[in-house]
């Protein structure tokens, strides 16, 4: 996404300057983005940081309606927990693939990755239909607010990230592993890395401190 | 960009601009091994209920924090080398804005919690 609006820099001085020099430029350029990026998720860290203070501030405040102890189903967490952290290390063999320059290697890895994601997004979806279909949505009490925004949030961040996986699939697919789409894949596996440290601090601090 | 470029910069140079930032596959197996024993680890003794309430929790949230290292270290390969020493600045920074962000929103809504307690 925010990687095409720094596809500039590169793409204008690779045809004037000489190779060498240009690979050097671009490569720099490919740095400042990952930097840029890293900035984003750093901000996006405290946007999240919000929202968990919000959520643990929130999470005793039931309004007589239904508790984390009768909601949460700990071996369903602990599946979604499994998917997510296995897209994150397919993820990691397809960055090292694309690296490689092996173009069906690093799609078939990435594929893995967004069919992983997927699950996760479905199984999340399919928990808050039971949820709110049992009478336990976002209006019941502040905790159910405040859980399904931070829960919610981290989802929505998922599919987003799945979106972008697939644009990016096509990107590959079409354009080949250049320097541009590695800098592209480089920033979606950081985000992705990302969101499955901020998923540690949800099944720890939601469900398992929810639960216990 | 990739049909253009001349073959002494070829696989090479592309492993020279993001092999490095990018660890091996090696590096990924041991991040998964330290996850799934981080992972299961705190599930277990929830499950379990083998502790007290009182220690269990601090306790999940050290482990949960200890994986938060391990991704960091062996996913997102944060590391204090010089090229990426403004990776480490930021997320120290963001570190301790969070820390303040939580620890005193908690410290300030349970002091009014606790002043309230008559109404």
């Amino acid at each position: 996404m925010s990687a095409h609006l720094f596809e500039a820099p590169g793409g204008i001085v690779a045809p004037q300057a000489e190779a060498h020099a240009a690979a050097a430029e671009h490569h720099d350029a490919g740095q400042m983005v990952s930097l840029g990026f890293w900035i984003y998720l750093m901000s996006d860290c405290i946007l999240f940081a919000g929202i968990f203070a919000t959520y643990a501030v929130l999470s005793h405040a039931t309004a007589g309606g239904p508790t984390s102890h009768e909601l949460f189903e700990l071996p369903y967490v602990l599946a979604e927990t499994m998917i997510l952290l296995a897209s994150s290390v397919t993820y990691g063999m397809g960055m090292l693939a694309a690296v490689a320059q092996k173009r069906g290697k690093a799609l078939a890895w990435l594929a893995l990755t967004g069919l992983l994601g997927l699950s996760f997004i479905v199984m999340e979806l399919n928990e808050f239909h039971h949820m709110i279909a049992a009478g336990a949505g976002p209006d019941r009490s502040a905790f159910l607010s405040a859980f399904f925004t931070l829960v919610g949030t981290h989802g929505l961040h998922v599919s987003a990230g799945l979106l972008w996986l697939v644009v990016l699939m096509s990107q590959v697919a079409v354009k080949g592993l250049t320097e541009t789409n590695l800098t592209r894949l480089s920033c979606l596996s950081m985000f992705w890395h990302f969101l499955d440290i901020i998923w540690i601090g949800v099944f720890t601090i939601v469900y398992l401190m929810g639960v216990v | 960009m990739g049909a253009s470029r001349q073959p002494a910069h070829g696989p090479d140079h592309a492993a020279h601009a993001h092999g490095n930032a990018h660890g091996d596959a090696l590096g990924y197996m041991r991040g998964l091994l330290w996850s799934l024993v981080l992972t299961i680890l705190p599930f277990m003794l929830v499950m379990g209920g083998w502790l007290p309430r009182a220690v269990t929790i601090p306790l999940i949230l050290a482990i949960g924090v200890a994986q938060m290292a391990v991704h960091l270290v062996y996913f997102l390969h944060l590391r204090s080398e010089p090229g990426e020493r403004w990776n480490v600045v930021a997320f120290v920074f963001t570190a301790i804005v969070v820390g303040i962000l939580v620890v005193g929103s908690l410290w300030i809504m349970h002091n009014m919690d606790s002043n309230m307690m008559g109404m």
